[in-house]
């Protein structure tokens, strides 16, 4: 359609980013409407508050570590390609992509290794590269209601981490993380359809 | 048969079901007449394009009962399977309703076939398959309702689900609907709440029960059809059709799967690649139903019956013997993928809940609308209105994976251990790992057990009897606490607009919950790091604080008194906020004053009411004498955090992984007595619960552990809850504390609606009381 080439030559960078994410020219362009209708004022970045606007964001145990995750590296802001980069994580995996893996180019942004490290980082807040137990039962505090105790949780946490943890340090390492999910569908479990 | 897999993949299913179906037969009809046409098929069969779609509709069914019996021992992986098995489900009332048609067409002859007959055919494609799900839904329902009242009788359970399940097979065939979807349906639809209903051991027995009768049936379907095929009086051979019918179904359906998933590819996440296809192909085995159908065909209006019956004999005995060997080959040899029975890891379930969270969130963040928005929304009002018709209360309550998981991995550990030769009464340091090190397994007396598995586990007294050892049972209870705890992924609201006026739903209760601790923690990162260290250390704190206290009373008192008082350290808008979402939370707290409502971690205000909630699950657990701190003051409790001790915290959970056994006496007998005395039905929440405003704010802190008499109400709060879940008793006793906890934040709601304004009010003034203390 007319309007939505014209569109797209308001996405800033839409080349660079569609390289660098791989989305097709539809998604992102259905991302770059999205992105302009969560940014109230109109500012051309998004910041927290915005995203905090998300209605079900809030009651997501986990909307607040994804939030966070749209701002890396502690900026307050983040802009369409920022906010295309964190979505990619989401593309579902191309078949044909994950063939020709052209080991010049940096991995895709949603292959399976870069899914689990979004995965990771979520866990990891200190971005120590390791989940330590403590972090493993802030998540699980996160995860679960009220009714199960604090002891209950610890011994899980504990579990969990032990059960990962390879090489005896306590927590769990992004190798040893994937390792312990290796037997998990992540490219389902991680994609939405909609993004392809 | 995995019901989450079969809902997510029912588009394919379907797809291939029907349209799949209806292709087979009509090319394998018309090839067939073609062939006929040629003079490849000796004209004593004499069959007219009528007859040959009438058998093509029958051969081209996809059996289930040889899909499943290859399948299970193939193990491809689940999707596969799924997909197979399902279709050969659903394929049932096509293959029903088409072989009616086409049937009642030959009989009525081909020259008076009119319009409205195809017409009439395709809308009774509709009715026989949709009735056919209809009869089967009734009879799930019948038969989750029926089980949630055999808590008595249990040794009636089996006994229901055959009769039902086999009544709605019956009740189909007698309205000439289709019968395999009914009871498809029956099962699909009661599985979740039968499940939960009945007991462990009824479980098995149903289970095993139903495998051995299935096999029986099946052997005795091939066992007919072996000697049928002996008895050559029955059929007449031709070589001709024979060999072209063999060559156009395999070829047809090839032709069938390749189209359809080409087409289901564009609309997939994970789209079937060609060797799926290939085993799909191969895997479509025809069994008994042809067979069956193919031996009611009239001979009067179906002249060429007996070489049909001789056909349907040999194409059955080709697929189910020569392609059902060498299907295992084959997958193996194609290296499809299989299915990994692994064991289940508490990493996995941890992580997989974690990304439904994620992949919900994102999908908000986008703004999509997929499948699963409405997944959530069918959960939503499963939870809401199913559930709590059709389970049982204390089921109710108990309801997750992680701690299904927990459990098993815990009960397999203890068993190991057993069976290595450890004593388990003496171990002091187990080196499982999950255990945090617990002198409490020495106790294995019932009452301590049923004190343990009170925690609102509804675990059958049956089942506590055999479990071995008293670890097992904590595990098991703390597994069915996580479970039922655990945060189910992603809703949706109906009303997104305020967060003020949300309905009451269980799952938007726990939507204010998160909400509740996010927006806690949000605040928290505006304070110093230092304060949200102190602060989520003193959570667990003021938790273990509450919930050492050796009755339950005082515990339900400290735990109402705390939260108000962590609401008053935090910026005021963040009060307001809780409090306002609390009002959200109390209001739906107020549907939930049932004991019925079992959900646990609803309405919980805050997330101190969340601690509280913590408290009152733990409470159940053990109202065990775990040495508490004097209980604190306000002012303690205010140093921890302005001032950012962490040893309070590091005393506490140090506290909390030991069970000192010295108190345990007392705390057992007061457990104990407090379990007598407070065997006062949970109805008197009602009236114990609009006095607890005035308690919780600032009395309860000091009042901490010795006043059973001073807060009846607490006592009966609490002790129901303990009551009944020491006496495994299916009523809510989480409800209670929970209720009892709101009520005190939400200030004197009466149950009903509360008009956010006067809440935030209420809660306000609250708040300030606690800032004071």
């Amino acid at each position: 359609m007319g309007s939505r080439s014209s569109h797209a030559a308001l996405i800033p960078d839409a080349d660079h980013i569609r390289r660098e994410t791989g989305f097709s020219q539809a998604s992102l362009l259905r991302l770059y409407h999205r992105f302009r209708a969560l940014d109230r004022n109109q500012k051309g970045y998004l910041s927290r508050v915005d995203l905090q606007q998300i209605g079900a964001l809030a009651v997501n145990p986990l909307g607040d570590r994804i939030i966070d995750s749209f701002f890396p590296d502690g900026s307050q802001r983040v802009d369409f390609s920022g906010f295309a980069r964190v979505l990619a994580h989401f593309r579902p995996v191309d078949e044909e992509d994950s063939r020709i893996q052209d080991l010049k180019q940096p991995e895709p942004l949603n292959s399976r290794m870069n899914k689990l490290r979004f995965a990771f980082q979520l866990y990891d807040l200190d971005r120590d590269g390791k989940i330590s137990r403590n972090e493993m039962l802030q998540v699980l505090r996160l995860m679960v209601g009220v009714q199960v105790t604090e002891e209950q949780l610890e011994s899980i946490a504990d579990r969990t981490v032990q059960e990962a943890d390879e090489d005896g340090d306590g927590a769990v390492s992004f190798l040893e993380f994937t390792k312990s999910l290796e037997k998990m569908n992540i490219e389902q479990k991680m994609s939405i359809r909609i993004l392809k | 048969m995995p019901s989450r897999l079969f809902f997510d993949n029912l588009g394919a299913i379907l797809t291939y079901a029907v349209v799949g179906t209806l292709w087979n037969a009509f090319t394998t009809g018309v090839a067939l007449w073609g062939l006929q046409q040629a003079g490849l098929v000796a004209p004593r069969v004499q069959a007219g394009l009528l007859d040959f779609l009438l058998f093509g509709s029958l051969i081209s069914a996809v059996d289930p009962v040889a899909v499943l019996a290859v399948f299970e021992e193939v193990h491809v992986n689940e999707t596969l399977f799924i997909i197979v098995f399902g279709e050969s489900l659903l394929n049932d009332a096509v293959t029903v309703v088409l072989y009616k048609v086409c049937n009642s067409f030959v009989e009525m002859g081909s020259a008076n076939v009119q319009a409205t007959d195809y017409l009439k055919g395709i809308a009774s494609l509709f009715v026989v398959s949709l009735g056919g799900a209809a009869v089967g839904l009734v009879f799930a329902f019948l038969l989750a309702l029926t089980t949630r009242f055999t808590k008595r009788v249990r040794i009636i359970e089996p006994l229901l689900v055959f009769l039902l399940a086999y009544a709605a097979y019956l009740t189909a065939e007698m309205a000439s609907l289709s019968a395999i979807l009914a009871v498809t349906m029956c099962g699909l639809g009661c599985k979740k709440y039968v499940e939960a209903n009945i007991s462990h051991k009824s479980r098995t027995a149903v289970k095993y029960t139903m495998k051995t009768l299935a096999s029986c049936a099946e052997t005795v379907i091939f066992m007919l059809l072996g000697i049928s095929a002996v008895d050559s009086s029955k059929w007449a051979w031709d070589s001709g059709l024979v060999l072209g019918t063999l060559f156009f179904i395999l070829f047809f359906r090839a032709l069938g799967v390749v189209l359809q998933t080409w087409v289901l590819n564009q609309f997939r996440l994970v789209p079937l690649d060609k060797i799926d296809q290939v085993v799909m192909s191969y895997g479509g085995l025809r069994g008994a139903v042809a067979f069956a159908l193919v031996i009611l065909l009239d001979r009067t209006k179906v002249p060429a019956k007996d070489y049909f019956v001789a056909t349907t004999i040999v194409v059955v005995f080709f697929t189910v013997i020569v392609q059902g060997l060498t299907i295992k080959p084959l997958v193996k040899w194609l290296k499809v993928k299989r299915s990994e029975h692994h064991k289940p890891t508490l990493n996995q379930e941890l992580h997989e809940h974690t990304f439904d969270h994620i992949l919900a969130a994102v999908e908000d963040v986008v703004g999509h609308h997929g499948y699963h928005y409405w997944r959530d929304r069918w959960e939503q009002f499963d939870k809401k209105y199913l559930s709590q018709l059709l389970m049982r209360r204390s089921a109710y309550r108990i309801r997750d994976q992680i701690w299904d998981v927990y459990y098993r991995l815990n009960i397999r550990d203890a068993i190991s251990f057993v069976d290595q030769g450890g004593h388990i009464l003496s171990s002091a340091g187990l080196t499982l790992p999950s255990m945090p090190s617990r002198n409490s397994v020495a106790e294995t007396s019932v009452t301590n057990l049923l004190r343990e598995s009170g925690s609102g586990a509804c675990l059958d007294l049956q089942v506590i009897d055999t479990v071995r050892s008293g670890r097992d049972r904590e595990d098991a209870a703390m597994h069915h606490l996580l479970c039922g705890g655990l945060y189910k992924p992603r809703r949706r609201y109906k009303a997104s607009c305020g967060r003020h006026f949300i309905s009451e739903d269980a799952q938007e209760r726990q939507d204010k919950e998160v909400f509740q601790q996010n927006m806690k923690r949000r605040l928290e990162s505006f304070k110093s790091t230092k304060h949200n260290i102190c602060f989520t250390k003193s959570k667990p704190r003021l938790r273990k604080a509450g919930h050492k206290k050796k009755d339950g009373v005082a515990n339900a008192e400290a735990t109402n008194g705390k939260p108000p008082r962590d609401l008053g350290f935090q910026d005021t808008a963040a009060v307001i906020l809780t409090v306002e979402s609390e009002e959200e939370e109390s209001d739906s707290s107020e549907t939930e004053k049932e004991d019925d409502e079992g959900i646990i971690f609803v309405a919980r205000a805050t997330s101190e009411v969340l601690q509280e909630g913590k408290v009152s699950g733990s409470l159940e657990v053990c109202p065990s004498p775990r040495i508490i701190p004097p209980s604190p003051t306000c002012a303690e409790k205010e140093l921890p955090w302005k001032s950012g001790q962490g040893d309070l915290a590091v005393y506490v959970s140090s506290e909390t992984t030991k069970i000192v056994p010295v108190d345990m006496q007392t705390g057992w007998n007061q457990s104990i007595s407090s379990l007598e005395s407070l065997a006062s039905p949970p109805c008197t929440q009602a009236p114990t619960l609009t006095r607890l405003p005035p308690h919780p704010l600032g009395i309860e802190e000091p009042q901490v552990p010795p006043d059973l008499s001073s807060d009846p109400r607490s006592s009966f709060a609490f002790p129901p809850s303990l009551a009944k879940a020491g006496r495994s008793r299916s009523e809510s006793s989480a409800d209670i504390p929970q209720q009892q906890e709101l009520q005190p934040l939400m200030g004197h709601k009466d149950h009903t609606h509360l008009s956010p304004g006067t809440a935030n009010s209420h809660w306000c003034i609250q708040f300030n009381r606690g800032s004071r203390l």
